[in-house]
């Protein structure tokens, strides 16, 4: 794992990258949904957003992925998706290549990625999800269109399924874009700040929804802020500050040093609360005064 | 009744008259179909730049004694492909990159033009718009391109819409992302290229953004924004011939002040009917 405080950082090209161990050869690649080993990607071609980030999602897991603004979030999952062209690392799901797998998986870009002004359809949408590759004139299948009401169904928006997605706010925005992600069929969800901008009571919402897909035994990636909905909800945490900094449980992430490290800043931890009752904020984290 | 019929019918006893009504209607349904995505990707600027930069084209074809409308097709999307090509890698703003492509497009175009001695209407015509001047040649090059364009809009609606709202995941879900920004720019292209002989330069880009606004202002869903934009293109061109032909004006200005005069109408009816709903809102409250 690269020492975040190490006093120089080597501005790494893609041709100077340092040579890095490959994840153990014994590891079973059945059993993950995601599998990212040594992964390194950038903008400008001379220092890396992320380097080697070695991350694992396990089938069925609900993955919290940490990490303050700028650690390079985004970039992993542009990365992990092709999106922004990997500089070296290999990224497979499922056990194969990842361009192999994109009928799995299913990305939610973050928000304001999205043209919410382009006059679709709340359907339209969600229909969006069942695009499996280029036919001309083709116009969506029965199929289609049954599975996009029942995705909707799924996340409570079938009411409005004629609206713009303009006119909707910011917890149906994901909502719909959660049941565009179900829709695809998808056995693998890539969520970029799903709750960013949220208010409590309707990121709880989005959580339970993400609980519960998980437990079918979908496998999410979910980039986020919120330490307190990784403690309480995920299954495994990963963070993030250009590199992985720890993951594994949320008890063994979520300590003190490990988020000083990932924050490069001291945050002040309140101590967490018996793990009962319901999935309200038990865990919480600031700057101190 | 007999006399309103006769003044209806009157103009089209001329054949040129005729052509004009036919290009008219392939101008409106493309422009329309194009419009929708014109409007609501924010490229109503880049509209203009692909008509300016035609004078180039034109000027260029005329001089070399080739095909004018070829030389405005190259023309336009050149610039159309440059500007996407801008958009992605410029290290200056998009709209400052057309900017300066539009202006020296234009100026190549007036440059050539001002070697020629002697007055060149038929290349003023492209500039102010002739759609009198329509040969039969001209309908069928412009209704060739406008099937064209519907053929590969009604072939990739799916793409377009997928990529106009959501580029990142429509990349992931296998969409060719990069063509179709670039194919949309192409098709704006070729949509000015359809209205610039009978429409003109200057006015070209209204036939692609009025009746598209004013059908967003009454709907919100895209192929529904289509259809009403064509609708309202088809009244406002076969409005604007009509009072052209019996007032005597130029018929381009004309159907663009019809298009206008119908836009500032839905914005009249939309903002009565959003204080009539606020109203109701606000006694339901009390």
């Amino acid at each position: 794992m690269m020492q975040r405080d190490e006093p120089t950082r080597v501005a790494a090209s893609p041709e100077h990258v340092p040579a890095r161990e490959p994840l153990p050869p014994e590891h079973a690649h059945r059993q993950y949904a995601l599998e990212v080993s040594d992964l390194w990607a950038g903008y400008d071609g001379m220092v890396p957003a992320i380097e080697g980030v070695n991350l694992r999602v396990p089938v069925g897991e609900l993955v919290g992925l940490i990490g303050p603004n700028g650690a390079g979030k985004s970039t992993l999952f542009k990365a992990i998706l092709g999106l922004v062209k990997p500089w070296r690392g290999e990224v497979r799901a499922f056990g194969r290549p990842i361009r192999d797998a994109r009928d799995d998986i299913a990305y939610m870009p973050q928000i304001e990625e999205v043209d919410w002004e382009f006059p679709v359809t709340v359907s339209d949408v969600v229909l969006m999800g069942r695009y499996h590759g280029l036919r001309p004139f083709a116009r969506w299948s029965r199929g289609d269109r049954a599975a996009a009401r029942e995705a909707l169904e799924r996340v409570q928006m079938a009411d409005v399924a004629d609206r713009q997605v303009g006119k909707l706010s910011g917890g149906q925005r994901r909502r719909v874009l959660v049941a565009r992600a179900i829709a695809r069929g998808a056995r693998l969800l890539l969520l970029d700040e799903p709750f960013a901008g949220l208010d409590a009571a309707v990121q709880h919402d989005l959580v339970a929804i993400l609980d519960g897909l998980a437990s079918e035994g979908l496998s999410v990636l979910v980039a986020t802020h919120d330490l307190s909905c990784v403690a309480n909800s995920c299954d495994e945490a990963a963070c993030l500050n250009r590199t992985v900094i720890a993951s594994g449980h949320p008890n063994e992430v979520l300590t003190e040093a490990v988020l000083a490290k990932t924050f490069e800043r001291h945050l002040l931890m309140f101590p967490l609360a018996p793990a009962s009752g319901g999935g309200d904020a038990r865990r919480s984290v600031g700057t101190p005064p | 009744m007999i006399d309103a019929l006769g003044w209806l019918l009157e103009p089209y006893e001329f054949a040129f008259m005729q052509r004009a009504l036919v290009v008219l209607v392939v101008i409106s349904v493309v422009g329309g179909v194009v419009g929708a995505f014109v409007v609501h990707k924010g490229l109503a600027f880049s509209g203009d730049a692909f008509a300016h930069s035609t004078l180039a084209g034109v000027a260029v074809a005329f001089t070399a004694g080739a095909n004018v409308s070829l030389g405005a097709l190259v023309a336009a999307v050149v610039t159309a492909v440059g500007v996407g090509w801008a958009r992605e890698r410029a290290r200056v703003s998009y709209d400052t990159a057309i900017g300066i492509v539009f202006v020296a497009m234009f100026a190549l175009g007036v440059l050539v033009i001002s070697r020629r001695a002697s007055y060149t209407p038929d290349l003023f015509s492209f500039v102010f718009g002739n759609i009198l001047g329509v040969s039969r040649s001209d309908v069928v090059g412009a209704s060739l391109l406008g099937a064209g364009v519907l053929l590969f809009v009604a072939a990739f609606y799916r793409e377009l819409l997928f990529v106009s709202y959501d580029p990142a995941m429509a990349a992931t879900a296998g969409v060719a992302t990069r063509t179709f920004q670039y194919a949309l720019l192409v098709l704006i292209a070729v949509a000015v290229v359809v209205a610039l002989k009978a429409i003109g330069i200057v006015l070209v880009n209204a036939m692609l953004i009025v009746p598209a606004a004013t059908a967003a202002l009454l709907s919100g869903r895209l192929v529904r924004i289509m259809a009403i934009a064509v609708a309202l293109a088809l009244i406002a061109s076969l409005a604007g011939l009509q009072l052209s032909y019996h007032a005597s004006v130029a018929t381009s200005p004309a159907i663009v002040m019809v298009a206008t005069v119908i836009f500032l109408g839905a914005l009249l009816v939309q903002s009565w009917r959003g204080r009539r709903g606020a109203r109701a809102l606000g006694g339901a409250a009390a």
